[in-house]
């Protein structure tokens, strides 16, 4: 960090309990309920202990923010969310729906239909334009052409890069090239936006570009958005920070017990 | 398309890839790594340019009025059967390599809602095509080339069975290249979507 714009404090340590905020939002409509869950990976005739016991729920329309070194479980919570894993032990909820109850063709169609991914390296199809990536999603969903011009074109506008509609991912920048990502996840109307590292490989301006547009999406369309991030600039628009450690949640903090200082260096952002 | 008529109810349960959607998704696959897609192709071009070379050479050594002798045809089935093996293995190998290239970008259909059935398709499709503009050049250079060595007898070979045996030629080619395609199209529709997640390769 040092000299970078950044500096976490954290409050109230002392009661840092995941189940206890849990608690907390009993009463709301979760739109992910993670309960009890572990994941045990066999390498090697060795049992790897991935996650050892996770409980969350995550509200509709939240910003959560998952953190965590590499190792940690981090990235096993979040393909378990996401409906890209299942668990070993306990249940994973989306939509109230017990993903390990669901075929491969419901787990296609929940991922078509609930889930919009975002990668780190953006995962365009290099054959396609951007409005080509974008549609492809709705083509799945088996809309028609008319539908897909139309939601296609707004959506490119929507993360700002109507102009470069029919270019190719290689004719683009990383931060246009993640801007189609978003409008991809998008397509659908989704009800989680799953961003793993969506400003892992992009400089700090085009990074903190792309944060605002996550949550100017997150506040307008009101869509989940749950990312997997080291990005300290993403900390300050999420709604809850869950930090991972050792396969069990460490400690879950709302925005405002965080204080987050972002400062900035002359000519950075 | 049947979605449109069916009205909203209908459209919420489905996922489709239209035929037409594929084979353009497939088409693009091969135009954009034309090498790639030339050396696949080209292993079936060989194997095809040879069986047809011996259906040419056969119909010109008949029109010559010369006995095919047992023995030889037996050894020109040999040989046409190896080099079609050697072609299909050729081909699964290619396929297999460009799957593995491909690892993130089906990773990432499978996350947008393919299903395995979908991934199967585009790399049967690509391989068809392949096999079929492979078998097609194939069948054309085999022909041509016996064909002059035969340019006296022009007038009475049996151009029936000829270009019948053409026709067999390209649709034995671009079914071998489909039969080649399917253990990597296997390979790759089984593919976790997780895999798209990765930060390398």
């Amino acid at each position: 960090m040092g000299s970078g714009g950044i500096q976490i404090i954290e409050e109230n340590e002392n009661e840092a309990n995941g189940t206890a905020v849990e608690t907390d939002y009993s009463g709301h409509e979760s739109v992910v309920r993670v309960r009890g869950v572990k994941r045990t990976y066999e390498i090697g005739g060795t049992s790897v202990h991935a996650l050892r016991g996770v409980d969350i729920d995550i509200k509709r329309g939240e910003y959560i923010s998952i953190m965590g070194p590499s190792g940690s479980g981090k990235s096993t919570l979040f393909n378990m969310v996401g409906g890209l894993d299942k668990p070993t032990e306990g249940t994973v909820f989306i939509d109230e729906v017990d993903i390990a109850q669901l075929d491969a063709f419901e787990l296609a169609w929940m991922r078509c239909r609930k889930i919009g991914y975002i990668f780190q390296s953006y995962n365009l199809i290099p054959v396609m334009t951007a409005l080509e990536n974008i549609t492809l999603p709705m083509i799945f969903a088996g809309r028609d052409l008319d539908y897909q011009m139309e939601k296609g074109r707004k959506l490119m506008e929507a993360v700002g890069i109507a102009h470069r509609m029919h270019n190719k991912p290689s004719q683009l920048s990383g931060g246009q090239q993640q801007r189609v990502a978003i409008a991809r996840a998008l397509a659908n109307d989704p009800a989680i936006i799953l961003a793993d590292e969506p400003t892992g490989n992009l400089d700090q301006k085009t990074g903190m570009e792309i944060i605002e547009l996550l949550k100017r999406l997150n506040r307008e369309s009101g869509v989940t958005i749950i990312t997997a991030t080291h990005d300290d600039k993403m900390l300050d628009v999420s709604d809850r920070i869950v930090w991972i450690s050792d396969g069990k949640i460490a400690r879950i903090r709302h925005r405002s017990e965080v204080d987050i200082k972002v400062g900035t260096i002359e000519g950075e952002v | 398309m049947a979605s449109m008529s069916a009205g909203p109810a209908k459209i919420e349960r489905q996922i489709s890839l239209p035929p037409e959607q594929a084979f353009k998704i497939a088409l693009r696959n091969i135009t954009i790594r034309l090498g790639r897609a030339a050396i696949t192709g080209a292993g079936t071009m060989l194997g095809i340019a040879f069986l047809m070379s011996v259906f040419t050479s056969t119909a010109i050594q008949m029109a010559k009025g010369i006995e095919i002798l047992p023995e030889q045809q037996q050894k020109n089935t040999w040989l046409v059967v190896m080099s079609l093996l050697v072609s299909v293995v050729g081909i699964t190998n290619a396929m297999l390599m460009s799957v593995t290239e491909r690892y993130k970008e089906i990773g990432t259909l499978k996350c947008l809602g393919a299903l395995d059935n979908f991934v199967v398709k585009l790399f049967l499709i690509e391989s068809a095509l392949l096999g079929f503009f492979g078998s097609l050049i194939g069948s054309l250079i085999g022909m041509v080339f016996m064909l002059l060595t035969g340019m006296g007898v022009l007038g009475s070979i049996d151009w029936v069975g000829l270009l019948m045996r053409f026709g067999a030629c390209i649709l034995l080619g671009t079914l071998l290249s489909i039969l080649a395609a399917i253990p990597p199209a296997m390979r790759a529709a089984k593919m976790p979507p997780v895999e798209a997640m990765r930060a390398e390769i």
